[in-house]
């Protein structure tokens, strides 16, 4: 089988919208930007998978990549809100309402430096969020310096190289324990959509690292992430099918070729093997297979870790079923009965004293 | 002071006791407070901790005071000791005629004949009580329990009861802790004679009132205020506050039947996510909060301009404590009020609520919800270590009479009514825009935010006229704050030429030093500033009084300088009284301060 096609006469998705509902501003990133290509993989994996824009918030934090929110889903709402902090402001809106879907996108330099910290907090709490790394190992918008993505040995436009090691944001987060952990090409829109896609119906943190070269500051020779470098070390692990649980196909693969993994919503990915057999469910291969790629300069593309079964941030939290942010007078303030019991406590002394240290 | 001529001192002395961190006194602390209150009399404690966990020393004081003065007083009467390394920097702090009970294990210097000492063998007393040693050294301090009901005349009922409040849910060591409370007793009853002057007697001025703390006091003013989102990052001394609000969010606003809350708390990473994840709910729609202190307030500087840039409701307690940098983690201030106000690069103002008693951090914690919603911007609440965690006696509190306000929120009704939507546009003329949340179905509502350059439509824009357009709104809408904070309250005597004008924690000691003022002769009207923006009642007092004298707990006189800008032309009237060594502020140095600039004001003979 292959990714769904609408039929050309019927430019609607399953909750009637055409693909140009899901479109948004007009790009103001350099023509050739990755991210231009990340921002139609988003659009167009949000028309397929029929996602409601009003159900959507769009979140990011600061520098090239972060502008993008605003070059989607134009219907939605959005927040692009200060350097490496977006993970914070994910958690609040979640906390908050349950029901949004959330998009987050940020750069190499907004999660892995500024933002390392929020990045780990937010993967360790499961908050859900399609977190979507734009990685193009360079500060675009202050001119080019590396970012802490930028590979050992590879140059800047001026021929300086990197020597710091990179820190490998999906090594990390598979650590970290995150349930749905991917790695992509800007170049490469038949793996990234159905990923994405995927990735709308995790429940919990989904990172998705997508190596996006840098059109003005790093597609030159000596960058180990402009274009030509990456058609050389894209490595993908498998091709991916997905079909969401809204679409009755049958899928029919020959035995010990494909790979099949089920979301909670009944949707399914389907992994076909490439070169050899990848386990997305086992954590140790993954580190194992990255470290080797690593190795031999291969950049790893595809679903690297799975497990859906995670419990995502507001499951733990025991949240009402009504969105906290929906929540009325009546539910949100206790009766009076509740100050008189507190009160009364306070003039009995029937309460642990305040005074510390003692 | 010779007992023969003494006349006895009723109720109005202070207690200090001096221990160890860690050692199990604080429940004899506090059982003595409550004890002295259950007996109407008005009563206050302060706890002055080190910022360590154990072993350190650490002293708590209750004062009482028959005329129901609440402030820090500067000397104490009674001291206990309990605690051998401070024990000789402690007893030479006491005057004549004070009176200083002693765990009789530690060696003290030579103390002056004319200091009532009360040597008690407590290592002995506890030998019969109970063998382990371990709870030797937790109960010994039900000792000085007894000895002082014992002296002081404290019934021995109102004890039991007090001790019985704290400790009924677990009867072993309630027996225990009485056994030793009536060893002290029996002990003083048998040894000491009582030649000193410090008696209780029943009064009748604490019927139906509370003991509580600021901090517990905002917290149940956030629940009532229907708090949902709570992110925080512990940190001294304002964890207290959001560890009463798990407290009671936990009792009262989970379902015990499904076990699903109508809240989430998040401890986060640091105060940069703590706000960051107010803000995201804000935006959402919840209301959020967070409260920190100290180095806390300065990591939050960033998200809170991006609050006022892009207009986000929420709620930010400020529970100060002594700066710049670690400072003093356990020590009281009022420090943080410039940097608050303006915290953030850029032009950026921010209501503050200052409350000065433990009913306004209930009170106030509710109005900062409803301006954070109906302004859209963070609102800051400045409380103090001193108001946050000590014990103030109060007027029960009330229920909420007012709705929650909500603000101005278009939801898919009030959007369907509407040709368009536009985020910053001042449609009313009172700089308050109309906001959507997320999830509102009406692609009208959609808007991005951003803390970039935006117009009206919330469209990204780096043109001059519109960043005019927007700061110039935002200065509008703390325009409208100022008739929607807190009012100032004021105290007027009539014809005074001076006035005192002061915030916060502090309204205790001036009460207290306007009443030795005027035995003085200085007749004083009081204005409390209880919220920025000031209200233009502050400029009035000012113009009124020849010589206004601002009473603050910081070095640079924040507040001073504020009412100074808010009053150019009388800019020289204002002067300072200033208290910043960390200890709550007391009334003698604010009449102390006041009289010393009036003797300089009179001598040079300026009368306006």
């Amino acid at each position: 089988m292959s990714t769904p096609t609408t039929p050309p006469a019927s430019p609607v998705n399953r909750v009637g919208l055409t693909r140009a509902d899901y479109d948004g501003a007009k790009t103001t990133l350099c023509p050739g930007c990755g991210h231009n290509a990340i921002t139609g993989g988003i659009i167009q994996a949000a028309y397929e998978s029929g996602l409601e824009p009003h159900r959507v918030a769009k979140l990011s934090g600061i520098g090239c990549s972060s502008k993008t929110p605003a070059y989607f889903l134009g219907h939605s709402h959005g927040f692009n809100s200060v350097h490496g902090r977006m993970p914070s402001i994910a958690t609040g809106v979640h906390v908050a309402n349950k029901d949004l879907l959330l998009i987050g996108v940020s750069g190499d330099g907004d999660t892995a430096s500024i933002g390392i910290g929020q990045f780990v907090h937010l993967v360790r709490r499961n908050v859900p969020v399609v977190y979507i790394i734009e990685n193009n190992g360079v500060y675009g918008l202050t001119k080019g310096q590396f970012s802490a993505t930028a590979d050992v040995g590879s140059t800047q436009k001026s021929g300086k190289a990197n020597w710091l090691q990179p820190i490998d944001l999906c090594t990390l987060a598979i650590e970290l324990g995150c349930g749905f952990v991917a790695r992509s090409f800007s170049g490469d829109q038949k793996q990234l959509r159905p990923l994405l896609k995927a990735a709308f119906a995790h429940r919990g943190t989904a990172v998705i690292d997508v190596i996006s070269p840098c059109v003005t500051f790093a597609d030159h020779e000596g960058s180990s992430k402009s274009y030509a470098a990456m058609k050389q070390s894209d490595n993908p692990l498998h091709d991916i099918d997905y079909v969401p649980y809204f679409e009755d196909l049958l899928v029919d693969y020959e035995p010990g070729t494909t790979r099949e993994v089920r979301m909670p919503d009944g949707s399914h990915i389907y992994l076909k093997k490439l070169h050899h057999d990848f386990d997305p469910t086992n954590p140790d291969a993954a580190f194992a297979e990255l470290r080797v790629a690593r190795r031999e300069q291969k950049v790893l593309t595809g679903l690297l870790y799975i497990d859906p079964q995670t419990r995502s941030f507001d499951e733990e939290l025991r949240l009402a079923d009504m969105p906290l942010a929906h929540l009325t007078q009546d539910q949100l303030r206790p009766g009076k009965q509740v100050l008189d019991e507190v009160m009364r406590a306070h003039r009995e002394g029937s309460v642990a004293a305040a005074a510390g240290g003692g | 002071m010779d007992p023969e001529t003494m006349n006895p001192v009723f109720n109005d002395f202070s207690i200090h006791i001096a221990t160890v961190n860690g050692s199990g006194s604080q429940t004899a602390n506090s059982v003595l407070l409550r004890a002295i209150f259950q007996m109407g009399i008005p009563v206050t404690g302060k706890n002055l901790f080190p910022s360590n966990i154990a072993g350190l020393p650490t002293w708590f004081t209750i004062r009482v005071s028959k005329d129901g003065y609440i402030a820090r007083r500067r000397h104490n009467d009674i001291l206990v000791v309990m605690n051998p390394e401070t024990a000789a920097e402690d007893v030479a702090a006491m005057g004549p005629g004070s009176m200083i009970v002693v765990n009789d294990g530690i060696k003290l210097p030579e103390v002056p004949a004319d200091r009532f000492v009360y040597r008690v063998p407590m290592a002995k007393l506890m030998e019969s009580i109970t063998t382990d040693v371990k709870l030797r050294r937790l109960v010994v301090n039900m000792l000085y329990l007894g000895v002082l009901a014992e002296q002081l005349g404290i019934e021995e009922k109102e004890l039991d009861a007090a001790l019985t409040a704290q400790l009924g849910r677990k009867p072993k060591a309630l027996a225990l802790n009485l056994a030793a409370v009536h060893a002290g007793m029996l002990y003083a009853r048998e040894h000491f004679e009582q030649s000193h002057p410090f008696r209780i007697a029943r009064m009748n001025s604490t019927e139906g009132k509370i003991l509580i703390d600021g901090n517990t006091a905002a917290a149940l003013g956030a629940m009532f205020a229907g708090v949902s989102v709570v992110s925080w990052y512990p940190i001294t001394p304002s964890s207290s506050l959001v560890e009463a609000l798990i407290g009671f969010l936990e009792q009262y606003r989970r379902d015990p039947v499904t076990g699903k809350a109508t809240f989430a708390v998040v401890q986060a990473e640091d105060e940069i996510a703590a706000i960051g994840m107010v803000l995201g709910a804000g935006w959402a729609g919840a209301r959020a909060m967070t409260a920190t202190s100290g180095p806390g307030i300065s990591l939050m500087g960033e998200f809170a301009g991006y609050g006022y840039y892009a207009e986000i409701p929420g709620v930010i307690f400020d529970i100060q404590r002594v700066g710049p940098s670690t400072g003093l983690p356990t020590r009281t201030a009022q420090a943080d009020l410039d940097f608050v106000a303006n915290i953030s690069h850029g032009d950026t103002q921010f209501p503050v609520l200052l409350p000065g008693t433990v009913g306004e951090c209930y009170e106030f914690a509710q109005a900062a919800f409803d301006l954070a919603e109906r302004l859209q911007m963070p609102i800051f609440v400045l409380s103090d270590l001193d108001l946050g965690m000590n014990n103030w006696m109060s007027e029960p509190f009330e229920y909420p009479r007012q709705d929650l306000d909500r603000g101005k929120v278009l939801d898919d009704e009030a959007l369907a009514k509407l040709a368009k939507f536009e985020r910053y546009r001042d449609v009313d003329g009172d700089g308050i825009p109309y906001r959507t949340l997320p999830g509102t179905r009406d692609w009208k509502g959609a808007y991005f935010t951003r803390g970039s350059g935006h117009d009206e439509a919330a469209r990204y824009t780096e043109s001059p006229e519109a960043y005019v357009r927007g700061l110039d709104r935002l200065k509008k809408k703390y325009d409208t704050a100022r008739n929607l904070v807190p009012m100032p309250e004021l105290i007027e005597t009539p014809g005074a030429e001076v006035g005192i004008i002061a915030f916060g924690s502090s309204h205790g000691a001036v009460l207290e030093a306007r009443d030795q003022l005027a035995a003085a002769g200085t007749a004083t009207s009081y204005l409390r500033v209880r919220a920025l923006p000031f209200h233009e009642s502050v400029a009035e007092f000012v113009r009124k009084h020849a010589r206004v004298y601002v009473v603050e707990q910081n070095r640079d006189g924040q507040l001073s300088d504020r009412v100074r800008l808010e009053v150019p032309e009388r800019a020289a009237s204002v002067k300072s009284v200033l208290h910043y060594l960390g200890l709550p502020l007391d009334a003698v140095s604010v009449t102390e301060g006041v009289l010393a600039q009036e003797k300089v004001t009179v001598a040079e003979g300026v009368t306006r």
